[in-house]
């Protein structure tokens, strides 16, 4: 058989055998295939981008949150500072307070003092003078004969009142 | 081809001794195995041809339709009044029918050796590619990705739609890519069975101009079926002096190229396949011619031989691969230009 002359014999089988290849192929083989791996494509793109989104928010989440620690410490540090100054506040007033009632005890124990001593020294007069006059009595109620007598008594008595008031 | 066997013939008259008709029939051999014939000749063992012997089927326009076995018009005997032409009569190695008047050619589509290869093969490309796609039938695509066979028939189909297919034809390639995909699995699975030397391979099927003629037709309609306005407006109208178009010689030259495309196609993929099954054969041929010079010679050349038919081989399996290739890519390429739009001015 001739090569370069197309045989019909073969022809007619090729063009019957190609065509039946082609429509079972294209019916139920390749698009099969290619609408499969289209779809796996589809699937693998979505994911990839999901993936970045997710990464976004974590990003994003990771700066709120190194944002809100921030404002933690500094409403920590604001804290901290007013509690030092309340404390210093306090005790400041606390000390005023104290000074001044110290002043009031003082005042008022000085005040007392004062009366007390008033107390004693009237009573002390009172004594005094009721010594004097019982001394004078005495002295007047005794036969006043001689000088030299009275004397003697009146010393006797002097030293008699000195040692009750020493005492 | 008269061109071949001249050179052919020249070769062997160099060589030193006289090739005897008994010894190696370099005609019968070269084409025996690149031709088509009614039987297939698998081996000769112990003398005795071994052969599959195929259903031919002819019409005569006297007697009508004829159905039998090839084995009986093997030896060139005649059989309800059909036998194969001899080598100096007209349809040399054709069935013809012997009438009154002499012979005359019946309408022949028997089932020959081509016919029956083509059957294989395509069945081959059949199980390739349903086990291929019988994989998602059964998963979930989304989920998972094919391995093993499935993954190596997506990964092929791929390759050449996102390779070829996608950027050729441009934007509607959906639509095409069933037949080019089908048309490289066809070429690709009928040039590799073509180089295994023994059957169920080893048929010249895409070697042969019948089949490439076919599928370069397939090319031709798909081409210009769908040719949108655009391309008809370039071939008959083109964009050119008026002294051009007035005068039709811009619009014949589109015409013609209309053909030659196609043409182009159906001549690559024959010459290409058939050349390397020929020099396989002129490689392998020189053990035989060889085998009557002595053992030293025939040792030293045999060991030549066979180094070139394994690097020949080799190159074979890569020309199946980028035949196919190559005529998948141009299809593409051709049906590209005839979807292309116009560009905006």
């Amino acid at each position: 058989m001739s090569l370069i002359t197309p045989d019909f014999g073969l022809l007619f089988w090729m063009t019957l055998i190609f065509v039946i290849l082609f429509f079972i192929l294209a019916k139920v083989g390749f698009p099969v295939i290619t609408g499969m791996v289209s779809q796996r494509q589809d699937r693998i793109n979505d994911s990839i981008r999901l993936a970045k989104e997710a990464e976004e928010r974590v990003r994003e989440l990771s700066s709120e949150q190194a944002r809100m620690i921030e404002e933690a410490r500094k409403e920590q540090a604001a804290i901290l500072r007013d509690a030092a100054s309340a404390r210093d506040a306090m005790v400041s007033r606390a000390q005023e307070q104290a000074r001044e009632e110290a002043a009031k005890i003082i005042e008022q124990a000085r005040i007392q003092i004062a009366a007390e001593k008033e107390t004693a020294l009237r009573d002390i007069r009172r004594e005094v003078a009721s010594l004097s006059v019982s001394i004078a009595e005495q002295v007047v109620r005794k036969d006043l004969s001689d000088n030299e007598a009275q004397m003697a008594l009146i010393d006797r008595l002097m030293d008699e009142m000195s040692s009750t008031k020493m005492n | 081809m008269k061109g071949l066997k001249l050179i052919l013939v020249m070769i062997l008259a160099l060589l030193p001794v006289t090739l005897r008709a008994q010894e190696l029939d370099m005609n019968e051999y070269l084409f025996g195995h690149v031709g088509d014939s009614y039987g297939w000749h698998v081996t000769t063992i112990k003398g005795h041809p071994v052969c599959i012997h195929l259903p031919v089927i002819v019409h005569s326009k006297a007697t009508g339709w004829h159905v039998f076995s090839s084995k009986h018009i093997e030896e060139g005997e005649e059989y309800e009044g059909f036998r194969l032409a001899g080598e100096d009569e007209k349809h040399s190695g054709k069935l013809v029918e012997v009438t009154s008047l002499g012979i005359e050619k019946p309408l022949d589509i028997s089932i020959t050796k081509n016919v029956f290869g083509l059957f294989i093969n395509s069945l081959i490309v059949l199980v390739v590619i349903l086990l291929g796609a019988r994989w998602y039938r059964k998963h979930d695509a989304r989920e998972e990705a094919p391995g093993g066979f499935a993954g190596l028939v997506e990964m092929v189909v791929m390759m050449i739609e996102d390779d070829v297919i996608k950027p050729c034809v441009g934007h509607d390639y959906k639509r095409y890519s069933p037949y080019l995909l089908t048309a490289f699995f066809f070429i690709f699975i009928n040039n590799l069975m073509g180089i295994i030397p023994f059957f169920p391979g080893g048929a010249n099927i895409t070697g042969n101009i019948a089949v490439t003629l076919c599928l370069a037709l397939c090319t031709f309609l798909a081409v210009n079926l769908f040719g949108n306005r655009h391309y008809y407006k370039e071939i008959f109208w083109p964009d050119v002096p008026i002294f051009l178009k007035a005068f039709p010689l811009m619009p014949l030259i589109e015409i013609v190229g209309m053909f030659t495309k196609p043409f182009s196609l159906m001549v690559r993929l024959f010459a290409n396949i058939l050349a390397g099954h020929m020099m396989i054969l002129g490689v392998l041929s020189v053990i035989f011619i060889t085998a009557s010079m002595g053992a030293v010679l025939n040792g030293s050349l045999t060991f030549i031989a066979v180094l070139f038919g394994v690097f020949m081989d080799v190159l074979e399996c890569l020309v199946a691969f980028i035949q196919a290739y190559v005529f998948t890519m141009l299809s593409s390429v051709f049906i590209g230009l005839s979807r292309q739009e116009p560009e905006h001015e």
